[in-house]
């Protein structure tokens, strides 16, 4: 946040701001541009994801709305989603039915807040920054528990029990993934992981040795399965759960968590960029022109790519699968990644 | 002032819940309810400079304890189903057991001398992570042993309870 205040102390007419009003501001700013620049996210990526969708199924996707490539279809779908009725189920336990969105909602936002997008451009330059995005991010799992009981639908209840456990378990491998890069960095916080890969593609920390390859890997399957997303959406399973602990959920409280859902794919897509692919450094010195927050964020977008390539081209997998290949591989290869790039990291001194 | 205020605002947000958790007739809503106070914890535990213990509170007690919770007692209720049941022989060991803690933690409240509280927080993880690398390293792995144990003991319990010809019941009981 430190650049943002600079950015505010240069302004006309804030030069006589006190400390405190200077601080003030530019935290409300922060959370303002935040808050904005998740909810385009979601309407930019709901679009992206209907056209890789198409181009990897060999059909259109949206055509029609706003003429180029129904560039206004998300558009659209959110002035739908506002003009739809609001739907609170009669059995449905009404308090905890009205909190759970904004629950799932805050869980994606917290963990916004310690995100870098630039040199000294972080809402919260917390020196626990990455155990502080994983600690948030558990609200979403209660956010999800929330909804799915309070539905009272066995669908919805299914759907949190499933995402709840998947997302529980997933967080381990996400988790130990990136302690071998704490362990290079020796900090945890978001900003000195990212200024410890400057120098080019070769300072990246996914191509510092060949266990943190493959911890990106770990990463990248868990945070697909942190989000609940193919091939691990066994919580929303549209062909046997309906559409999982949403079920019951319309208008503006379903889009919560639609909205919380992409927020969480541009999250761990960030994490991943932040932690393992050089952050807001340009990976050839050639492109050292573009701002970094936009180097940041391209890479944020392609991350999100991938994601949806995988998405749309895997089948799913089962309950079972899925639980074997949480605890049976990935947290066995995720160790052996910590052990051996600590004796590498050591070796090397 | 505004310290004094912060306080009071995380304390409320620690006890009122808390007081719904022993109240509340719905045994999920308690749970759900169990959520505010381990926040209002951890924002005490932030107000008070100790940012690392305020970040575990939330991935320890809200990421893993209270889903376990949760998930325990979300799948024996639905949301109009029974409520709790009162009686002599429930209040009777419980207000033991209650009478019992208060007191004892009566003693260690009264016991220990509270120094100043509420400094501007400083980032305490490099002195724990430290401290737990060099003079508290054998309780530290002391500790890692104890949960290693129980790790393996909660994966030989599953195993256990697994019978190991499930596979013609489950049939059976898709054709009925």
């Amino acid at each position: 946040m430190d650049a943002l205040i600079a950015l505010i102390q240069n302004a006309p007419g804030a030069a006589n701001m006190s400390a405190q009003a200077l601080h003030n501001t530019a935290a409300a700013l922060m959370a303002t541009l935040m808050f904005t620049v998740m909810a385009l996210c979601a309407i930019v990526f709901t679009w992206m994801e209907r056209k890789v969708a198409g181009f990897l199924q060999n059909r259109y996707g949206p055509m029609r709305t706003g003429r180029w490539h129904g560039w206004a279809q998300a558009v659209a779908d959110m002035l739908k989603i506002l003009g739809k009725e609001d739907i609170i189920p009669a059995e449905a336990d009404k308090g905890l039915f009205v909190f759970a969105p904004i629950l799932v909602l805050l869980g994606s936002l917290l963990a916004w807040a310690a995100i870098p997008w630039a040199p000294g451009f972080v809402a919260a330059d917390l020196d626990l920054g990455l155990f502080y995005i994983f600690a948030v991010s558990s609200l979403v799992i209660i956010g999800i528990l929330m909804a799915g009981w309070s539905s009272n639908n066995k669908w919805a209840l299914y759907g949190a029990a499933r995402g709840a456990a998947q997302m529980v378990s997933y967080e381990i491998p996400l988790a130990l993934a990136t302690i071998p890069v704490i362990m290079y960095t020796g900090s945890l916080n978001t900003q000195d992981i990212v200024i410890a890969q400057q120098g080019g593609l070769a300072n990246w920390y996914i191509f510092r040795d060949p266990f943190l390859f493959v911890a990106f890997w770990m990463y990248f399957i868990a945070s697909i399965a942190e989000t609940n997303r193919g091939p691990f959406d066994m919580p929303e399973t549209e062909s046997e759960l309906v559409a999982g602990y949403h079920t019951e959920y319309s208008g503006m409280r379903f889009a919560f968590f639609f909205l919380s859902e992409y927020a969480n794919l541009f999250l761990v897509s960030l994490i991943a960029v932040m932690v393992f692919l050089g952050g807001w450094w340009a990976p050839l010195p050639l492109l050292d022109v573009i701002p970094p927050a936009l180097t940041f964020i391209i890479k944020g977008v392609m991350m999100v790519f991938f994601n949806m390539w995988v998405r749309w081209t895997l089948p799913r997998v089962r309950v079972d699968q899925l639980m074997h290949l949480c605890w049976k591989v990935m947290i066995p290869i995720a160790l052996i990644c910590v052990l051996g790039s600590g004796i590498i990291q050591m070796v090397r001194g | 002032m505004t310290a004094d205020l912060t306080f009071i605002l995380l304390a409320l947000l620690t006890i009122v819940p808390a007081i719904w958790v022993v109240f509340s007739p719905n045994i999920v809503h308690a749970g759900f309810a169990l959520l505010f106070t381990l926040l209002g914890a951890a924002g005490l535990y932030a107000f008070m400079g100790a940012d690392f213990i305020a970040v575990t509170q939330l991935m320890v007690y809200v990421g893993g304890v209270l889903v376990l919770v949760l998930f325990t007692v979300m799948m024996t209720r639905v949301p109009h189903g029974e409520k709790r049941r009162r009686g002599l022989d429930r209040f009777v060991p419980a207000a033991v057991f209650a009478a019992l803690t208060f007191a004892v933690l009566y003693k260690v409240v009264t016991a220990v001398e509270w120094g100043g509280v509420a400094q501007m927080a400083q980032p305490t993880v490099a002195v724990i992570g430290t401290n737990l690398m060099t003079n508290y390293i054998f309780p530290f792995e002391y500790v890692s042993l104890v949960l290693l144990a129980a790790m393996i003991g909660a994966a030989i319990l599953i195993r256990e309870s697994k019978p190991r010809d499930a596979q013609p019941e489950d049939e059976s009981e898709v054709q009925s």
